[in-house]
């Protein structure tokens, strides 16, 4: 299943990776391909570790990613990139929003947070991409978009047409947030800088 | 053009293009979107039901009635309108019935994985498993036929990867029908031992009939490739082995009961090896088995979770080694400890207040299914028992039952607002028929939240968002005979803890309900809260919180003011003022 592009995006549950799925899988559905997504819904979405899948190609059968299949991972926090890590190729690449949200073990003192996820991960894979996504959401008028900011890294990673992008936001985000959402992608889009 | 479709939304519009008049539900994870979606198209009635079992015999009505009914629940919902099933197997339908019912394979939002194929079975029902949204859609439509074609309600059954999946989906119009003429006949609809005696022979005539369909209908298809390996599989377990085994030749059955037993035997025939390859339980497998064909399903691929595709092809290479059709990776294990990240109650969230109280005041907690069942997590710490919808009332009058009133002084039940009408209702009827003295709290934030936010009896505001008569908790406890019932805030703490004390001390039944939003549904966004380093003693009581927000840095604590919602519990809880709301800054 080589003709098949494998995305995995990885976050805390409330960090808003269901609406980038769903833009990503909705720009790639413009292209005239095939496209499965999966999410989880419910429990996990309370603040747990969240994984959403998006898959596409000339025809895709499973909607789930195997382990070691993925091309690319978008984590929306450090310690889910290092957590989905294995889910990675060798070869694949990891676009990882600098950002850091103890999870409740860590706080309660029965765990410890790593304190060099970056580099570790750095040490797994070639391809590496960090970005203070929180940072450049604000900065965009809204910390609640940085799930907008990392969508629009990936997007310039997979060079899918930027208007198909602007459309799929327009179509999928609400009126009223639709201009500072516009604006996180554009910042995430100008961050790209290989 | 096609669309883009979650299996849930998919069945929503097989429902919708399949002419339904009348869609019911209780919210249940994976299930709940089919019904909101339901509630979209203006052509179709749809409601949430107060729970499973209603849902079901508001569908039947509407069968019986002429019209075809969707009728949608998770998997555990199943068992709660299990009885109405059971029994409408043997009346029959007169417009289409089609039963939901979304199970869980690694429960990834359930207490259980139950295999409800197995119900399909217990009620002799046919039960179609569709692969994909497309199928999601078309089965649906299929499914209403075949309801009205051999008289039977008939079970679609979905699991998490299917119903929240999206793929794509061609649409079509919907076939507008007149609903069907209402008869008068009660040898088929009056369940009366003289009456059900002859309904029996019917269904057992009925499944004779399924059976023959089975061999017949292109749910059930072979697709020919190598002949050496032949798989037997259903459901999105079809899409893993077509990945994970491209080469191998494959049954897929869209109608999992009753099986085509022809079809399955002389496929078993051309082939050299037969594999079932089905999630959760040897449905199939038994069945074949029994039939004396040697078959591989159980004895290679796990019975407990969800099934991988890279476990297909892992455990074909493990058990046989030259598995020449696998696709498999090499394992890409990390050698690093990475801490787990259970779920949380939400920055904000009115359960936090409740269940620091309980956890300080020791007391032995029934819980029950909602949100709040996250509670049991440290550092709260507070439940000790979750089972089922309901559940947390019957079982605190059970352990005052077993071991005396003394023990139902340092015990309490909570059940969140929804699940009180769901099923807590009868429970606390019980506690007050039977003189229990369970004091029983009911954790109201106005909403069913775990599931996504849907409207319920107590909110004021059906599933289509027309405003109703609200249910009222208060007059309903005093109504079945609860005395003592108090309403209170649960960040009001010290009231709160008050009134904990009384309603323990009190020798009779008690209510207490904690009203206050979601703090996913409060609009009213406060600034962030932050802690003063110099006035910080390291107390560390603000950590008991177990709220997200909140980390613990050096001997100190911080706030994470990018989630911080501004609710002030901290404040409340910290003995030295250093959580202030002014500065929005941590310093």
């Amino acid at each position: 299943m080589t003709d098949i592009t494998n995305i995995l995006i990885v976050g805390v549950g409330g960090q808003g990776t269901i609406l980038a799925s769903r833009v990503l899988a909705g720009a790639v559905q413009m292209t005239g391909q095939d496209v499965k997504v999966s999410e989880i819904h419910g429990m996990a979405q309370r603040g747990g570790s969240v994984v959403t899948q998006v898959r596409y190609g000339k025809e895709v059968a499973s909607p789930i990613i195997p382990e070691g299949e993925a091309d690319i991972i978008l984590a929306f926090e450090k310690l889910e990139a290092l957590r989905w890590l294995p889910y990675l190729k060798k070869d694949g690449s990891i676009l990882i929003n600098d950002q850091r949200i103890d999870p409740m073990p860590v706080v309660v003192g029965t765990a410890q947070y790593p304190s060099d996820v970056l580099d570790i991960i750095k040490k797994e894979r070639k391809e590496v991409f960090i970005i203070n996504g929180l940072g450049k959401a604000v900065e965009a008028g809204n910390g609640k978009a940085v799930n907008v900011v990392l969508l629009g890294l990936l997007a310039r990673y997979l060079k899918i047409d930027k208007q198909t992008w602007l459309d799929v936001i327009r179509e999928t985000v609400p009126s009223k947030l639709l201009e500072v959402n516009l604006k996180a992608f554009e910042a995430g889009w100008n961050s790209f800088d290989r | 053009m096609k669309k883009l479709l979650t299996g849930n939304e998919a069945i929503a519009r097989g429902a919708w293009e399949a002419g339904v008049v009348v869609c019911t539900a209780y919210p249940g994870t994976p299930s709940t979107e089919i019904t909101e979606n339901a509630a979209k198209y203006d052509e179709m009635y749809a409601e949430w039901s107060p729970n499973e079992k209603v849902a079901l015999e508001v569908g039947l009505g509407a069968s019986i009635a002429g019209g075809r009914a969707l009728v949608s629940m998770k998997h555990v919902g199943v068992n709660v309108a299990a009885d109405p099933l059971f029994t409408l197997s043997y009346t029959g339908v007169n417009g289409g019935l089609v039963l939901v019912s979304a199970d869980d394979p690694g429960m990834h939002s359930s207490q259980n994985e139950q295999d409800n194929r197995h119900f399909g079975r217990a009620a002799k029902i046919p039960v179609l498993e569709p692969a994909d949204s497309q199928e999601a859609k078309d089965f649906t439509k299929l499914a209403f036929d075949i309801s009205e074609m051999f008289d039977t309600p008939v079970m679609l059954r979905t699991t998490t990867r299917v119903a929240h999946s999206q793929s794509l989906v061609e649409l079509a119009d919907r076939e507008e029908k007149e609903t069907k003429e209402y008869q008068k006949n009660p040898f088929k609809y009056v369940m009366i031992p003289a009456n059900a005696r002859h309904r029996h022979v019917v269904v057992e005539d009925r499944l004779i009939k399924l059976k023959d369909y089975a061999e017949s209908t292109d749910l059930n298809r072979v697709e020919w490739n190598d002949t050496k390996m032949g798989v037997i599989t259903s459901g999105v377990t079809y899409q893993y082995v077509k990945e994970a085994l491209p080469e191998v030749s494959i049954l897929k059955l869209g109608m999992t009961f009753p099986l085509p037993r022809k079809m399955i035997i002389d496929f078993a025939d051309k082939v050299d090896q037969l594999y079932i390859v089905e999630e959760l339980e040897p449905f199939i497998e038994e069945y074949v088995t029994s039939w004396g064909l040697d078959v591989h399903g159980k004895d290679t691929f796990p019975l407990i979770g969800e099934l991988l595709p890279e476990t297909i092809a892992s455990k074909m290479v493990q058990t046989f080694g030259d598995c020449s059709p696998c696709e498999t990776t090499e394992p890409n294990q990390l050698q690093y400890e990475v801490p787990p990240r259970p779920p949380v109650l939400c920055p904000g969230c009115p359960h936090r207040g409740l269940f620091y109280v309980l956890n300080k005041l020791k007391v032995t907690v029934a819980g029950d299914i909602g949100c709040y069942t996250l509670g049991c997590l440290a550092p709260l710490k507070a439940i000790d028992t979750t089972i089922c919808m309901g559940a947390s009332i019957g079982t605190a009058i059970g352990m005052e039952k077993a071991k005396g009133k003394d023990f139902a002084r340092n015990l309490v039940a909570v059940i969140g607002d929804s699940t009180f009408i769901h099923s807590g209702i009868t429970a606390l009827v019980d506690v007050v028929y039977n003189k229990a003295t369970t004091t029983t709290i009911i954790l109201d934030n106005r909403i069913t939240a775990m599931t996504g936010h849907q409207h319920n009896p107590t909110t004021g505001f059906t599933v289509k968002g027309e405003p109703t008569k609200e249910i009222d908790l208060i007059l309903l406890a005093k109504a079945v005979g609860v005395e003592r019932v108090q309403v209170v805030d649960p960040f009001e703490l010290d009231e709160l803890e008050k009134i904990v004390r009384e309603e323990l001390a009190a020798e009779e039944p008690s209510v207490i309900i904690t009203q206050r939003n979601c703090a996913l549904i409060d609009k009213s966004r406060n600034s962030p809260y932050s802690v003063s380093a110099a006035a910080c003693t390291g107390c560390l009581r603000c950590l008991k919180l177990g709220c997200p927000c909140i980390a613990k840095e050096g001997k100190k604590v911080r706030i994470n003011l990018a989630q911080c919602v501004g609710c002030g519990l901290c404040a409340t809880v910290c003995p030295s003022e250093a959580i202030r709301k002014e500065g929005g800054a941590n310093d």
